[in-house]
């Protein structure tokens, strides 16, 4: 006897515990097989292109902050980086320094909260996310130190950035960088070999290489299918290209590999911060901004540029018409570009998996909606 | 080793080349195209060998009054170069372009998030609506006679 079933159509948020946010996706079910999900948000749109449009260049920087606000040094970066193009500012070298540090410590944490929140979707509810924030908390105290802030830190400005490092801060990030090792194996301990983990991620989510080029995943996503990019290496924006660190690259394109690629990369900038710092106490003391007027107004023209923020490629497109706002500003957000090869690899798929195979992208909604 | 970026000048004579009349203008910094012809551009951008832009970055659009401008930033992942292609469209009432989620399936949310705050319209996107705000919000954000 055939059974006779029926289609499901299931709306997930935009308050599901499980969407990091206001995100929603219509899935329609076959019992437990995802046959269609369609991704809605905007449910954060805060129209920050607009608002930008009628600020100073260095009045945008807090919005920055505001887009992706688990990594807001990135957006800080990425935003500045993209100015001083437009207006070709030379940053000091101090200045570039203490941006690599901040952005990599940046993305440990990224990485470390996203990893947190993935294996929470796992079902492994909160235990070791708390281990995960444990660790986010010391670097948001070092933050403090340099921005005054502990969420939202405006620390970064055009040209360079807004203080030089505080005396306590280089003995603080020592410590932190010494017993980092200790914690990190600690994770890889509990979590690594967990045989729910791998049974749960390995196969599942899968995306391959070409359909990650083909969608413009960036980042972590991307190189988990196996695809070698990763502009702090192929454009070396800032100083990356004085630093020796390995791209991680994965096999499969699976929620596995992402995990895997994450972890890989919280070491490699460690790595770059221990490098960044030797290299930062041969220089001498000095300025940490470049002498830039207190309206700046860049040449008319437009540029884009893009950082390897944690999440992907995160991009500024900005166009200048010779006064003290920007006449076009666009951000090239990479969870929401991300976003768009999610369909492809949950459908087929259950919904069990769907939900951790969201939660292996690494969203983060006011970066997604803007 | 940096990305190159690929001049619009250098870009152009060789677009020309096989699709003569689409390139409009071209410097340093990008390279202007024919709107009717964005497809075929883009078609040849990626499959030819020379160039080989497998990647789409970025699109956006711009309001210039007279005309909108869409922007596409593409990068070829093998041959490490990008180029910035802009496609004009005169006019401001019922602004249309092909789109490109056919030839990058990548251009697909970034399409329609330009339809949403900008109000242009990509013929042949397979799903074009609102991203960022709701159906039956009045008029784009974006644009300059907004507010």
């Amino acid at each position: 006897m055939v059974m006779k079933t029926e289609l499901v159509t299931l709306n997930m948020g935009p308050h599901h515990p499980s969407t990091h946010g206001v995100f929603r996706m219509r899935v329609t079910l076959d019992g437990e097989v995802v046959v269609e999900m369609e991704p809605m948000f905007g449910y954060l749109h805060r129209g920050l292109e607009k608002l930008a449009e009628g600020r100073t260049y260095t009045q945008i920087i807090p919005f920055t902050d505001r887009l992706d606000y688990v990594s807001s040094m990135a957006g800080n970066l990425a935003y500045c980086v993209a100015v001083e193009k437009l207006a070709q500012v030379e940053v000091p070298e101090r200045a570039e320094y203490i941006r690599v540090i901040i952005c990599e410590l940046q993305r440990m944490v990224n990485h470390l909260i996203a990893v947190g929140f993935f294996i929470n979707d796992l079902g492994a509810l909160q235990t070791p996310l708390q281990y995960m924030w444990r660790e986010r908390e010391k670097v948001v105290d070092l933050f403090e130190m340099q921005s005054g802030q502990r969420f939202l830190y405006n620390y970064m400005r055009i040209g360079g950035v807004s203080h030089d490092l505080a005396p306590e801060f280089i003995p603080a990030l020592k410590k932190f960088l010494d017993d980092f090792i200790g914690y990190y194996e600690e994770f890889e301990d509990l979590l690594k070999g967990n045989e729910i983990i791998q049974s749960r991620t390995i196969g599942t989510g899968v995306i391959s290489a070409e359909q990650a080029i083909d969608y413009a995943m960036s980042g972590p996503c991307l190189r988990a299918t196996g695809v070698n990019w990763d502009l702090r290496r192929d454009d070396s924006y800032s100083i990356y290209d004085r630093f020796d660190f390995d791209v991680i690259v994965g096999e499969n394109g699976d929620n596995w590999d992402r995990y895997r690629v994450r972890m890989g990369e919280i070491m490699q900038s460690h790595r770059i911060i221990r490098q960044a710092l030797e290299q930062l106490e041969e220089l001498s003391p000095g300025s940490v901004n470049a002498e830039l007027p207190q309206l700046l107004r860049p040449p008319v023209g437009e540029a884009y540029a893009a950082i390897e923020a944690p999440k992907g490629e995160m991009g500024f497109y900005l166009v200048s018409d010779g006064s003290i706002a920007p006449y076009r500003w666009h951000c090239r957000a990479p969870d929401f570009v991300n976003l768009c090869a999610l369909r492809d690899m949950v459908v087929g798929g259950k919904i069990a998996d769907l939900i951790v195979t969201f939660g292996s992208i690494d969203i983060c909604l006011a970066s997604v909606d803007r | 080793m940096r990305l190159k970026a690929l001049a619009g000048t250098e870009a152009a004579p060789r677009i020309e080349e096989k699709l003569s009349g689409s390139v409009i203008e071209s410097n340093e910094a990008c390279m202007v195209v024919n709107k009717d012809s964005i497809a075929g551009i883009m078609q040849l951008l990626k499959e030819s060998a020379e160039f080989d832009f497998d990647y789409i970055n970025n699109i956006t659009a711009v309001d210039n009054f007279d005309h909108f401008e869409v922007i596409y930033n593409v990068t070829s992942i093998a041959k490490k170069h990008t180029l910035c292609v802009k496609a004009r469209i005169p006019g401001r009432d019922n602004p249309e372009i092909p789109s490109v989620t056919s030839i990058w399936k990548g251009a697909d949310f970034q399409e329609r998030e330009v339809y949403d705050l900008m109000g242009i319209r990509f013929i042949d996107h397979p799903n074009l609506k609102r991203i960022a705000l709701w159906e039956g919000f009045e008029g784009h954000p974006l644009r300059k006679d907004f507010l």
